[in-house]
């Protein structure tokens, strides 16, 4: 598995660390993403190309689903309850969707004022977002591909080290037209990284690629 | 860009010395539930006194130091709760924010709700019950059908109500609080309705650290196994309660808090 197929690949892009990316994937298409050297979380948001204002929604999503940790299966789950995409392979096992995408704000309440002025996911998404004609309203409880985040039955919820070896990937097939949005985290202040992010790349397969 | 193996190393400590004071230190110096027939409101101290019949909605303006106590009159409802800065509303709750700056899912009494621009929305100064959701949201057309058969009035379409109201649409409406709504993890991640954790007359009190719009829903949570017609109304009692202090248990309950309030106070300074 550490040599994904990419054959049939429409398109193919490196994204460097910490920048953001977006594409409208087309229904039937898939998107894999790929952790081309491991441990490395990716912030992802999804909305309906033809109306954004439907999203997805993390909280229908796990309401769905019945549990808390995205993987094989899982559904992505719009705020009008419409399936967007779901997870069509997954070769590291363990995606977050309940800790949200990192701030400068957040940083600097979680680990002291002076983590204000690091680059975050939320910047990331504004940038992008904006490119669509959409904003930081826009901006709701995302997914984090490759990142751990296990939530224990005290409630205790806590970033640990990513369990994503290099090249380890998901694949996202979308249900609908989805406007597909990735920031690859630039956090260094906690284990979701390694503490280095690094480059991810992302491929998208035409249905009879399959 | 690429980091050195010392800042990895000096990064690595600092979290790991966050997360056992968050984790372990902090937890300690939280406070014990309210009583049932603790916290009583002096009759001058409420503004504004409201019931919610089960399904239906109220949005309420706060200012700053104004509290909300919610109370679940017959143990049988669950109230799902968002909101926004008055003055500039794409500030609003952020559930995610809320939990893992706190390094847990389950919030209690001396807890804060966040915004998500680091500042504090919401402080619980009471609260009788513990027994709250962030992760799995409210309501909706899709799970009232699912679970009932046909769609009741849900949290989702009340939230869309409400927000037209006030001048706001779908795209403003975050993921939600739900109060007296015992959701638990097992070992494997999956949800769990903890019902005998529910109990009549629990209630909450909500202190506005900012202006506030918010909306409260009372429909049953998609876990509850009760059917709607089980549910009952809700009391909401807007009161006066004074900014917090600078010993308030909910500013000092770990240095998180702490830095959260102390940013929110910038805005009043």
């Amino acid at each position: 598995m550490s040599k994904p197929d990419t054959s049939h690949a429409v398109y193919t892009c490196d994204i460097p660390p910490e920048r953001p990316w977006s594409r409208i994937l087309r229904k039937g298409q898939t998107l894999r993403i790929i952790d081309s050297e491991g441990q490395q979380a990716v912030d992802a948001l999804l909305y309906c190309a033809d109306d954004p204002s439907e999203r997805y929604s993390s909280q229908d999503t796990l309401r769905v689903q019945g549990s808390a940790y995205i993987d094989l299966g899982t559904r992505l789950i719009s705020n009008r309850g419409r399936v967007m995409a779901r997870i069509t392979a997954d070769t590291c096992g363990r995606h977050d969707t309940s800790a949200g995408c990192c701030s400068c704000e957040s940083n600097a309440v979680r680990f002291g004022e002076a983590t204000k002025f690091q680059h975050a996911c939320r910047e990331n998404f504004i940038l992008e977002l904006s490119k669509h004609g959409l904003t930081k309203r826009d901006i709701v409880s995302n997914l984090n591909f490759f990142m751990n985040v296990p939530i224990d039955p005290s409630g205790n919820f806590t970033v640990v080290d990513g369990i994503s070896a290099p090249s380890n990937y998901v694949d996202v097939t979308a249900d609908m037209d989805v406007l597909f949005v990735i920031s690859n985290c630039p956090q260094v202040n906690n284990p979701c990284n390694g503490f280095n992010p690094t480059p991810i790349r992302v491929v998208i397969r035409d249905a009879q690629g399959l | 860009m690429s980091q050195t193996q010392q800042e990895i190393e000096a990064n690595r400590r600092r979290y790991e010395e966050l997360r056992a004071a968050g984790q372990e230190l902090t937890p300690k110096g939280l406070p014990e539930p309210t009583a049932l027939d603790g916290a009583p409101i002096s009759p001058d101290a409420v503004i504004h006194r409201e019931r919610v019949p089960p399904g239906w909605y109220a949005t309420m303006r706060l200012r700053r130091g104004e509290t909300l106590r919610i109370v679940d009159d017959t143990g049988r409802s669950s109230v799902s709760l968002v909101g926004w800065r008055e003055e500039d509303t794409s500030e609003r709750i952020n559930c995610a924010d809320t939990v893992k700056v706190q390094w847990s899912a389950a919030v209690g009494k001396g807890r804060i709700i966040l915004s998500d621009m680091g500042r504090v929305l919401l402080s619980l100064i009471e609260d009788t019950s513990g027994a709250h959701d962030l992760l799995v949201g409210g309501s909706t057309p899709a799970s009232t059908l699912a679970a009932f058969g046909a769609t009741t009035r849900n949290t989702q379409e009340n939230f869309l109500a409400a927000a037209s109201k006030i001048g706001l649409d779908v795209r403003d409406i975050p993921p939600c609080v739900t109060f007296f709504a015992p959701v638990s993890l097992d070992d494997a991640g999956r949800f769990q309705w903890q019902g005998e954790r529910k109990r009549p007359g629990d209630f909450v009190d909500l202190r506005a650290e900012m202006n506030l719009i918010i909306v409260a829903s009372n429909c049953p949570h998609p876990l509850d196994p009760a059917r709607p017609a089980a549910a009952g109304p809700v009391t909401l009692i807007k009161h006066r309660m004074a900014v917090a202090a600078a010993d308030d248990l909910c500013r000092t309950a770990s240095p998180e808090a702490t830095r959260a309030f102390a940013f929110t106070d910038r805005l009043f300074a």
